[in-house]
């Protein structure tokens, strides 16, 4: 993609964000649980003789069932979904190694935001007015930078920050080869993983002569506040506010009402615009959500009401009826405003 | 004199470091590096991690805001052991918490670091020496590590010797950083060279005073840029002389950020204090330090000479203020955390006085005031102020057996104390202040919190064997747990002294529903100050039993006028009560529909309520009599009332910046007519009969033409034909005052665990009457037009009132209930009730707004059988619960 046209899309979705709070999409892991695919339909032809078993690894659909994963972003940009986001939280070599698919990950990444590119520009051309932007996922992987996963051995890593930094590379290639609008680097419980995350954004926009913008969403884990590596909401600001970032926020772990505390801490302390997407409620005794969307809509009116977001959406539990009820309410508020000076 | 940069230096280790124009001198510890430490080095090439991690924890412990790590050593993998220590400090959150300062002077090692933290560290350092290239790639990989940098003076050339040479290195370096390779300013911490002085080179005469003016010419011209530097240098001279060397170090700290140094690198234990520093060695280290004389050197090495030359005369110039009369001695101690002298001191002065604690009070008090005021105004550091609170915890630890003997020979007469906030009710404020004032004066305390059962507290009582049981609390339905309280007691054959206190307990209510019922002595205790006389009346080993007979014959006594007085008092049976309501006129009435039709969530921050606040109760809470703002002047207390204002007023600050409550509210205006009398009915919006208020009536027999009022009299009655409307509220600021509380409880600190819960009562009314204005001038809308300043709105010269179920007007705690489902109060807010109808957290208030201009508030009074007959037909419950929810309000007949 030309430094123009992407010149024009970064300009877009902040031309976007002056004007209105943009509203992201909710869960896909649960959409696509309703489809009930077996075995064979997440391996599909290609991935017949895997030698692990592929049925939980909802990045594959990608490549094995597209025209599901294209309804599910239909769906939440028929309810009314600004930003909607690639099918690659897992879509690193390190989190694919439990399924046995590292050699897939380009063409995961790749294949994922292909078809939001797509689908998102079918709305957009329907409706002009309402641009719909990609947002490239890259999730925390399933090892931890900065803490030992051996409680006997605290000097212990069981990834360092260089493997990090290429899975990382590799995975923000292929997303900006597939034409995404932004990186979602989310649901960061390790500091230090994001930080390789971003090191490796910096060095593929330098490479490629493209400004790239970046989202940065944290995990706060429990009432505690903080990371689950230990850092306050500031702390984990600061620590990743050395590149110009689109937006920093926080989702998952915690519901809408939790999650405001934390999400009014950095609104007060930062001058990038702010992003949020809370679960649907705290899981109940048999791990699922069943806080329902007007629920989450009168706590997301909290968020909007006290000026907090400048994005919001949904993450584990939430459907696009979930994010219809938000988009609705988000319709009547006006954009947090940045303050050139934060505290 | 500092560019003006509204950009901080932030870093982070587990928790935030930001560097304001506020902030205080930033300390960096520098025991971690093997190149200053000994013992860290021999730690290190042993790898003895374990240990090494304990000299990281003692410097956070100490003060250290930063912690440098330095591993450059010949003999040690320096990647390995940088690394490995700082993968070993992200599992102690006690040393994590800080920001982390990566030494070296080799990339590989400041690289290896970068990559195994998560938070912003300082890279110490990087500089022009190998040429643009070379700091460039260097600074750009920092950038991407995020972190900040120190950038020494030096270049191509060499090390910046003299003040042009520090600048034009430092302004080189900066405009290569920010304008190339795009580097945060704010991030950049320049190294200008600390090298020592007074070593007899001439050209070394100035490396202090240039070093000053490069710092200042630093934060003129190099907008947001920090000063760093390692402090020691600068006294290399003087080595094996540490009289000076401290002297020298500190001066020259004091003159440094006077200029504009905002860090260094300090060892605390090589710190004099500046004020302290003899007035001959401070002038002669400042003549070398400023350059301000020709021979400065040789004088202050002739004077290092005689300092130095015989232990006896050191000896003798140090022993010097042994001479001082004992408090100059103690306040020596205290500021220079010297702890050799302090139990022959303390000793001394407990001789002098008549109570050890006296020692505490005074002497030490003294002495830790002018180690604050030092600290404040820059001429002590944070690891000094520790060493200071070190001494001091030492001089109390010796007074303390001295203390406890006393209060051991006091026991016998002094005491245990049990007290309790009853079942159901959740203030303490009083309570704490009670059981705050006991301890002072040597009971022993036994707290039981709030919402204590009754079963609790007996078998507390027994086990604890206490002296005196205290019993508070603020609603209504405590009063009857109390005689419930009582009773149990009494079947038990438990005759431990009672007193009772809170804001709803009363002398009467004592003597005329609790004293009957107990056996043991009991008495009601109006404030603080009085429970320490009626503990030590009860329990005084002499003259206790005649006290408590006087008490009982008062109580007796009361009772008896309390009775005959309400017997002789006349009442009107209900129908007749009702005969006699207040009749307005409705034909002229014409109701206001509110703007606001469906229930509102209202969030609102402390600021915004500040100017709403009611001071006067806030200084009751606290036993200080009078009315605001003319207490604060009053003649007694007006010192004091001034003293916790201004404690108030600086933790209100910190309330307001750091959003320590979640302060929101809900209301809704309903449309309503007044039914049956005395029943307020409420309609949804079709006009379909929804929620019900119950209201009770006056019953006691009126002097002329006074009617006989309900609340329902405000309201219009269904029969006039005219939809009229009435409000509901519900508004909290408690949610995070348990926590702040016990944080401060936890750290010993009483007093401000009362403040931050006296605070978030009076900002909970405050939003009340915030809310009550907002209500009145926009969503309900029936006084557009009113102007009130604040005297105004507490003298309530606005329309309409807003009265509280469970006080005078509708003392019926039930009423609540029926708010909370009309405004689904505690699925909006999160405000619940307890089983006494108390709300959840304290820090709360609800109501009802009226808004006809004829509402007035008024006391119910008492009331009689048939009216609480009717009110639980009413109300769909047992005659018994009514009995139990109305009973402070039922006449004795």
């Amino acid at each position: 993609m030309c430094f123009a046209l992407q010149n024009r899309i970064m300009k877009d979705i902040r031309k976007a964000l002056e004007k209105r709070i943009l509203v992201l999409d909710g869960a896909m892991g649960t959409m696509l649980q309703e489809y009930k695919f077996t075995e064979a339909d997440f391996r599909g032809d290609r991935f017949k003789e895997a030698a692990h078993s592929q049925k939980g690894n909802n990045d594959l659909l990608s490549l094995t069932q597209p025209e599901a994963i294209a309804a599910v972003h239909a769906k939440y940009l028929e309810a009314g979904a600004d930003i909607i986001e690639t099918n690659t939280f897992s879509s690193t070599t390190i989190a694919m190694a439990d399924y046995g698919l590292e050699d897939a990950v380009y063409d995961l990444n790749f294949e994922s935001a292909r078809i939001a590119r797509e689908v998102a520009d079918q709305f957009t051309s329907g409706n002009p007015e309402k641009p719909r932007f990609v947002a490239g996922s890259m999730g925390p992987t399933n090892k931890t930078a900065s803490m030992s996963p051996d409680v006997n051995d605290p000097g212990f890593r069981a990834v360092t920050f260089d493997e990090l930094r290429l899975a990382y590379k590799q995975q923000a290639e292929a997303l900006a080869d597939g034409g995404i609008d932004v990186f979602l680097v989310e649901t960061v419980f390790d500091t230090l993983n994001a930080k390789a995350a971003l090191f490796a954004i910096e060095e593929v926009k330098e490479e490629r002569g493209e400004d790239i913008p970046v989202m940065v969403s944290g995990t706060i884990t429990d009432a505690s506040g903080r990371t689950l590596s230990g850092q306050t909401a500031e702390a984990f600001m600061i620590s990743v506010s050395h590149i110009p970032l689109l937006s920093i926020g926080f989702n998952c772990a915690l519901g809408a009402d939790q999650l405001l505390p934390y999400v009014k801490r950095l609104s007060r302390k930062s001058h990038t615009y702010i992003s949020a997407h809370p679960n649907a409620g705290l899981p109940n005794h048999f791990g699922e959500y069943d806080q329902t969307p007007e629920e989450m809509q009168a706590l997301i009116r909290k968020y909007l009401d006290q000026h907090v977001v400048n994005i919001i959406g949904g993450c584990c539990g939430t459907t696009p009826e979930h994010i219809r009820e938000i988009a609705n309410a988000v319709a009547e508020y006006e954009p947090r405003t940045l303050t050139p000076t934060a505290e | 004199m500092m560019m003006n940069c509204n950009r901080y230096l932030k870093l982070s280790g587990l928790e935030p470091l930001i560097i304001t124009p506020d902030t205080n001198f930033v300390n960096i510890g520098e025991r971690t590096n093997v190149t200053g430490s000994r013992k860290f080095l021999r730690l290190i090439k042993e790898e003895k991690y374990e240990e090494a991690l304990e000299v990281a924890r003692a410097q956070v412990e100490g003060g250290a805001q930063i912690i440098d790590v330095n591993m450059d050593e010949g003999m040690i993998d320096g990647v390995h052991a940088m690394t490995t220590f700082l993968k070993l400090i992200a599992s102690e959150p006690d040393i994590a918490r800080v920001p982390v300062m990566i030494d070296s002077s080799k990339w590989e090692i400041i690289e290896a670091g970068l990559k195994v933290v998560q938070g912003k560290c300082v890279v110490n350092s990087i500089s022009l020496k190998e040429g643009e290239a070379e700091f460039k790639a260097c600074a750009k990989k920092i950038k991407r590590y995020g972190a900040a940098v120190i950038v020494m003076a030096f270049d191509e050339k060499g090390q910046a010797d003299s003040y042009e040479r520090r600048i034009e290195i430092c302004e080189r370096s900066y405009r290569i950083l920010v304008d190339e390779v795009n580097f945060a300013p704010e991030d950049i911490i320049f190294d200008p060279n600390i090298f020592p002085v007074a070593t007899g080179m001439e050209e070394h005469r100035k490396n202090a005073v240039d070093f000053f003016m490069a710092t200042k010419w630093i934060r003129e011209n190099l907008p947001c840029a920090h000063v760093s530097g390692g402090v020691s240098n600068v006294s290399f001279s003087f080595r094996g002389n540490n009289a000076v060397r401290e002297a020298m170090h500190s001066a020259f700290l004091y003159h440094g950020i006077q200029h504009g140094m905002t860090m260094g690198i300090v060892n605390p234990q090589m710190l004099e204090v500046y004020d302290e520093i003899p007035k001959d060695l401070l002038e002669h280290v400042e003549d070398v330090l400023l350059d301000r004389r020709e021979d400065a050197t040789e004088r202050l090495l002739a004077f290092a000479q005689e300092v130095k030359g015989s232990d006896k005369v050191v000896g003798r110039a140090n022993m010097e203020w042994r001479e001082a009369p004992l408090q100059d001695r103690l306040t020596h101690s205290l500021v220079k955390g010297i702890d050799e002298f302090i139990e022959v001191d303390v000793e001394e002065a407990r001789q002098e006085v008549e109570r050890p604690i006296q020692v505490i009070e005074e002497h030490l008090m003294n002495g830790m005031n002018v180690v604050g005021d030092l600290f404040g105004s820059g001429k002590m550091f944070l690891p000094q102020v520790v060493k200071s609170a070190r001494v001091m915890k030492k001089a109390v630890a010796y007074l303390l057996p001295f203390i406890e003997e006393e209060k051991e020979e006091n026991s016998r007469s002094a005491g245990k104390v049990l007290l309790a906030t009853v079942k159901g009710d959740v203030h303490d404020i009083g309570k704490n202040i009670v059981s705050v004032v006991l301890a002072c004066n040597n009971y022993e305390v036994v707290d039981l919190g709030v919402m204590v059962p009754p079963e609790k507290i007996i078998e507390q009582a027994v086990a604890e064997n206490v002296d005196l049981i205290g019993l508070s609390g603020l609603i209504t339905p405590s009063l009857d747990e109390m005689v419930y309280l009582a009773k149990e007691l009494e079947r038990r054959e438990i005759t431990t002294p009672l007193l009772i206190g809170g804001a709803t307990t009363s002398r009467a209510h004592t003597a005329v529903k609790i004293a009957p019922e107990f056996s043991g002595s009991v008495v009601h205790v109006n404030d603080a100050s009085r429970a320490v006389t009626v503990a030590g009346n009860l329990l005084g080993r002499k003259d206790a039993d005649a006290y408590k007979a006087g008490l009982r014959a008062e109580y007796d006594k009361l009772r008896e006028g309390y009775l005959s007085r309400s017997k002789t008092k006349s009442y009107l049976d209900l129908e007749s009560a009702r005969a006699n309501r207040l009749q307005l006129d409705w034909e002229a009435f014409d109701p206001v529909t509110p703007a606001t039709k469906e229930i509102v969530e209202v969030t609102v921050t402390a600021a915004e309520l500040e100017p709403y606040i009611d001071w006067t109760p806030f200084f009751r809470s606290w036993d200080l009599h009078g009315k605001y703002p003319a207490i604060l002047k009053d003649e007694k207390v007006g010192a004091q009332a001034t003293e916790l204002f201004a404690d108030a007023k600086a933790m209100l600050k910190q309330i307001k910046n750091e959003d320590w409550f979640d302060i929101k509210g809900v209301f809704g205006v309903f449309p309503a007519n007044t039914v049956d009398h005395d029943d307020i009915q409420l309609y949804d919006a079709q006009g379909v009969p929804t929620h019900k208020f119950l209201t009770l009536r006056q019953q006691s027999k009126k002097s002329g033409q006074v009617p006989n009022l309900a609340l329902a009299d405000f309201i219009a009655p269904e029969a006039t034909g005219k939809r009229d409307h009435i409000g509901a509220f519900c508004v909290t600021a408690g949610f995070g005052v348990a926590e702040k509380a016990k944080a401060f409880e936890e750290a010993h600190d009483d007093y401000n665990s009362i403040m931050v819960k006296a605070l978030a009562d009076r900002l909970a009314e405050a939003f009340a009457e915030y809310l009550h204005e907002k209500v009145r001038k926009e969503h309900w809308g029936f006084a557009a037009e009113e102007q009130l300043d604040n005297q105004a709105l507490i003298a309530e010269a606005y329309r309409g009132i807003r009265p509280a179920p469970g006080y005078p007007a509708c003392p019926d705690h039930l009423e609540k209930k029926t708010i909370w489902e009309l405004l689904q109060v505690e699925e909006r807010i999160g405000v619940s009730l307890t089983e006494s109808l108390a709300m959840w957290p304290a820090a709360s208030v609800s109501g009802y707004y009226l808004a006809h201009p004829e509402s007035k508030y008024f006391g119910l009074g008492k009331i009689l059988a048939d009216q609480v007959e009717d009110y639980a037909s009413r109300r769909g419950i047992a005659l018994e619960e009514a009995q139990k929810w109305l009973n402070p309000n039922i006449a004795d007949r």
